[in-house]
């Protein structure tokens, strides 16, 4: 890009260097961040095999995912995980912040980092060890539960991967072990910069931690708890790598754990569906676009009103 | 109450009421042990035979065999191949993520330019996108297009950028570069870019250097893209090495358990260095309120 300098007015002469500075950003973002995002909708008209090539077929694709018994199967996987993943982590984290958010407490820097660890692990590794720990016959969790004497009413060799709330579970733990350290120190950092007065004043009223807790801590942190819902979901409706380890890309043998993103990823690597994989991939954008917006509306209603 | 109870949540009236509870903890050292449990299991099951994992109650101690289930890793993939490929694209996608998105959220933060407002507005709504949307057409792109299938180039250039270290570095030069001392260095006859790197870069640095951590461990950690477009072992990641080793009609643990603990030994020892900085990171980025 050539510059004029000599015969720029300064106030154009601040434009130009602000186009300078995202001028690299743009033109990467735009080919391969913005170009096959805006493309994915023209290729999802067609029938697009990756050897064979391609013709237009209008919404066919959108209709075959319609009364696709797989494709619905993939979104009741995919939200039931969604659920008994970050309902869980979302009430571990918020008591984890509230026990590291206390200024008394010793050991400050060692009980965030320490709790931080799993996040560094790859999603895919995280998945191979806990395949193992939920493992029937030898699995830590089963021996676990034995010892703990679950079996005494009724739990003992739990099919984790066969059945389908089972490995809904196990598929959850890995999502919740990764995820939990890191949504505990988001929470953390938004307790610790509520003004403390305004425990001291509740403390004044007469009212227990707990109180404290609901009636000051969870309105306070309003927007954390928004943001952290947004951005749960989009990752939720993402999820992919924990049910291709624990049971191959079909997701189980009756694809009992198959999720939304796995069936795209089936359909690209397996069926060179390539059609078909972007029709899933609108799919996904426009539950997550309906569900965040349900999610605002809720947690804006729960967490306390006004904004 | 109970005393059971009393020595959980310390008593509650006197002097001597704790100010932090037992509860705490104890419940920080339960999930602090949850945390370490899984990556000491892991290399458990990487140091033991098949056999001695399988018995009941199952070892819990490592065992003498990690060097012989690393050479059976090795005779299965390109270890040492995977591992160098993935250090050195995710310290290039690092540096270039840091450099790149400081200067366009510097940009974003301080300076005026056509269409500023409209293109953050995109910018924030591809970050709601799943990731998966766009990966059909950019592996069109690759085979078709710019032929880079088992070309570093293809994970690379995608990844040297991304709306969310604008985003965030929009939010911390915002934050932490007062306008005064922009407007100071000016009159002492800056020039635009003197003031970027002499001013703006050295207060940004340490959260610059976290976005870059961010980057080098996604990079390190990604899966689904890298293992779309690298089909040659010599090209592999460290992921898609470790996924090889998870083949449908293998049982064999310990194998993949060293695999997967050689893929995660590097980034541990990392955060021995860099994990107290990750926290603040994450905790200065962290939304308020």
């Amino acid at each position: 890009m050539a510059f004029r300098s000599s015969t720029v007015a300064p106030k154009n002469r601040g434009d130009r260097w602000g186009l300078l500075y995202v001028s690299p950003f743009f033109f990467i973002f735009g080919i391969f961040g913005l170009l096959p995002i805006l493309f994915t909708v023209y290729v999802s008209f067609f029938h697009w095999d990756p050897l064979a090539g391609h013709n237009y077929i209008g919404l066919d694709n959108f209709r075959n995912l319609f009364t696709d018994p797989y494709f619905y199967r993939a979104v009741r996987n995919t939200f039931s995980i969604f659920l008994i993943s970050f309902v869980p982590q979302t009430i571990l984290a918020l008591l984890l912040a509230n026990f590291l958010a206390n200024p008394h407490l010793k050991f400050k820097v060692f009980w965030r980092t320490i709790l931080l660890v799993p996040w560094v692990t790859s999603i895919l590794s995280v998945a191979i060890i806990f395949s193992e720990l939920f493992g029937q016959n030898y699995g830590m969790v089963n021996v676990a539960m034995h010892y703990l004497g679950l079996s005494h009413i009724g739990i003992h060799d739990v099919n984790w991967v066969g059945q389908t709330i089972p490995s809904h579970i196990a598929i959850s733990s890995m999502i919740i072990y990764r995820n939990l350290g890191y949504a505990s120190l988001i929470y953390l950092a938004s307790m610790l910069a509520i003004p403390r007065d305004l425990y001291e004043s509740a403390s004044l009223d007469g009212a227990s931690k707990l109180q404290q807790f609901r009636y000051v801590t969870i309105p306070q942190l309003k927007n954390t708890l928004t943001f952290m819902l947004i951005v749960g979901t989009i990752g939720g409706l993402q999820t992919f790598l924990e049910p291709l380890t624990y049971g191959g890309v079909q997701g189980g043998d009756s694809r009992q754990f198959s999720t939304l993103a796995l069936y795209l990823y089936e359909q690209i690597i397996i069926n060179n569906k390539f059609g078909y994989a972007a029709a899933i991939g609108v799919a996904i954008t426009i539950l997550t676009v309906i569900i965040s917006g349900v999610n605002f509306l809720v947690t804006r209603r729960i967490s306390g009103g006004e904004s | 109450m109970s005393p059971l109870l009393e020595w959980f949540t310390g008593p509650r009236t006197g002097k001597k009421r704790r100010k932090v509870s037992r509860t705490s903890y104890i419940a920080l050292s339960v999930f602090a042990f949850l945390s370490i449990f899984p990556l000491y299991w892991l290399f458990v099951v990487a140091s033991n035979s098949n056999t001695e994992i399988s018995k009941i109650p199952p070892s819990l101690v490592p065992g003498p065999n990690f060097l012989k289930e690393l050479k059976a890793v090795y005779a299965a993939v390109p270890l040492t191949n995977a591992l160098v490929n993935t250090a050195v694209i995710a310290l290039i996608v690092a540096v270039c993520q840091v450099f790149f998105c400081t200067m366009a959220g510097y940009a974003y933060a301080k300076l005026a330019f056509p269409g500023k407002s409209a293109s953050l507005v995109v910018i924030i709504g591809t970050m709601m996108l799943p990731a998966q949307l766009g990966i059909v057409v950019l592996y069109i792109m690759m085979a078709n297009f710019f032929h880079w299938i088992n070309d570093f180039k293809a994970i690379v250039i995608p990844s040297m950028i991304g709306a969310f270290g604008v985003f965030w570095m929009r939010q911390i030069i915002d934050a932490q570069v007062p306008n005064e001392l922009l407007e100071a260095a000016k009159i002492d006859g800056g020039k635009n870019f003197r003031i970027y790197r002499s001013v703006v870069v050295p207060i940004i640095l340490p959260s610059a250097l976290v976005l870059g951590l961010f980057s080098f461990l996604g990079t390190w950690n990604d899966f689904l893209w890298p293992s779309l477009v690298l089909n040659s072992p010599k090209r592999f990641t460290i992921q898609v090495a470790v996924n090889q080793l998870n083949g449908t009609y293998t049982v064999d643990y310990a194998l993949k358990m060293c695999g997967a603990f050689m893929a995660t030994l590097p980034l541990l020892v990392l955060f021995v260095f860099v994990g107290r900085r990750l926290v603040t990171g994450i905790m200065d980025g962290a939304v308020k309120g």
